[in-house]
């Protein structure tokens, strides 16, 4: 790729997303690219950006900001955040939000990973407390990754990454050659594309939210943004995990870390207070 | 060092597995067969198994079961490494007694990511 379309590129990422792109990083950028031109019709990554620059068309620069998003995921990636939600915030919920919906947002749960995994935990636990209702929601820029998460389907490779073979085996069912994640806990989750720097003015009320392995690959100001975001669509008492060695609070921000819980951030008092 | 028992037919499949957990900190014995594999667990008792299912003179299945019945047959993880990959045939596995299930083909990846949902991180 030419500098000059690999600075584009990261220059647009900055812009859409927020997404921090090095444009030294040649290999990552045609690995991403190269299907997106296949994709759209062009013979090449140069004739892509060639088309961009003629065009400058919104669904191409899309395209190519989402295939520069995607990242790597798998069932119960980082096992400990898992044990923690299952362990401790799952049961302070259920115990301080008993009349109310548990409302649990995966913010970018890419292909749906993250969100499955939640889903089926809940499941596993719901013998534990009756009373609790809680519901899912799994967003994400890519309307790519969208599509594949709603199926539920994933290959052999991708359900033996992550995910105990007592869970393959209660939760999902061959078919074919791919494992389809049961009906139950598909229909258990609600879907949104959703641009964690753009308005999310009417996305509000989440108990907790999972945005891991996000902001630790955007440009600061975007970083402040998504804290923002987040912040102001958490129910009082609501929290943020964060990926672990990310961290987004570096001065006034309105997040505070939990102590003891890597990654957990709660809203500060008085915002706690104003909420 | 904690020692795994690789049991497969396929010398091949024990040469690439038994690289990958050697890379995971293993020390490592092999055999070919499932009655192989239940002699050398009567002589030492391994602290995990990466087994096979299709093999000539004792199945995978049949070794487990044999297996769980010697003295101290209880304590190895065993992990079933096998192309048998339909729901029927993993329950069986797991009622049997596995620990955790690779269906193959297998990278050091998921080798990895199952040792570590079965405790042997």
């Amino acid at each position: 790729m030419k500098p000059e379309d690999r600075e584009l590129v990261a220059q647009l990422c900055a812009a859409r997303s927020g997404q921090k792109v090095d444009p030294a990083k040649d290999y990552l950028l045609e690995t991403r690219l190269g299907p997106v031109a296949r994709r759209e019709g062009f013979d090449s990554i140069g004739d892509l950006m060639a088309g961009l620059r003629a065009r400058r068309e919104d669904r191409l620069i899309w395209a190519i900001v989402e295939a520069m998003a995607a990242g790597d995921t798998s069932f119960f990636r980082d096992r400990a955040a898992f044990d923690y939600f299952r362990d401790v915030l799952a049961p302070e919920l259920a115990h301080r939000r008993k009349d109310q919906p548990i409302r649990i947002w995966s913010a970018a749960c890419g292909t749906g990973q993250e969100i499955h995994s939640l889903a089926m935990l809940v499941d596993d636990m719901a013998g534990q407390w009756p009373e609790a209702r809680f519901e899912l929601f799994g967003s994400d820029l890519s309307e790519r990754a969208l599509e594949k998460a709603q199926t539920g389907l994933y290959t052999q490779f991708e359900v033996q990454r992550g995910l105990p073979i007592r869970s393959l085996v209660r939760h999902f069912e061959k078919v074919d050659e791919m494992w389809a994640i049961s009906p139950q806990i598909r229909q258990a989750i609600r879907w949104r594309r959703l641009n964690l720097i753009g308005d999310m003015s009417r996305v509000r009320g989440f108990d907790l939210v999972f945005c891991r392995n996000v902001i630790g690959s955007m440009i600061e100001p975007a970083q402040r943004q998504v804290v923002e975001n987040l912040a102001a669509a958490l129910n009082p008492g609501g929290k943020v995990l964060f990926g672990s060695g990310e961290d987004p609070v570096a001065g006034a921000e309105p997040l505070v870390p939990v102590d003891d819980a890597p990654g957990l951030y709660a809203l500060r008092s008085a915002d706690r207070a104003a909420a | 060092m904690r020692t795994c028992l690789i049991v497969d037919d396929s010398r091949v499949i024990r040469k690439v597995a038994r690289r990958i957990l050697e890379d995971l900190g293993f020390d490592v014995a092999e055999a070919a067969d499932g009655a192989e594999a239940l002699a050398w667990c009567r002589s030492t008792m391994p602290d995990v198994v990466l087994l096979d299912w299709n093999m000539p003179v004792m199945n995978g299945l049949e070794f487990l079961r044999g297996l769980r019945m010697e003295p101290g047959g209880q304590d190895p993880k065993v992990i079933f490494c096998t192309v048998e990959n339909e729901v029927s045939a993993i329950r069986e596995a797991l009622e049997s007694g596995a620990d955790e299930y690779i269906m193959k083909p297998f990278d050091s990846e998921i080798v990895a990511a199952k040792f570590a949902q079965a405790g042997l991180a």
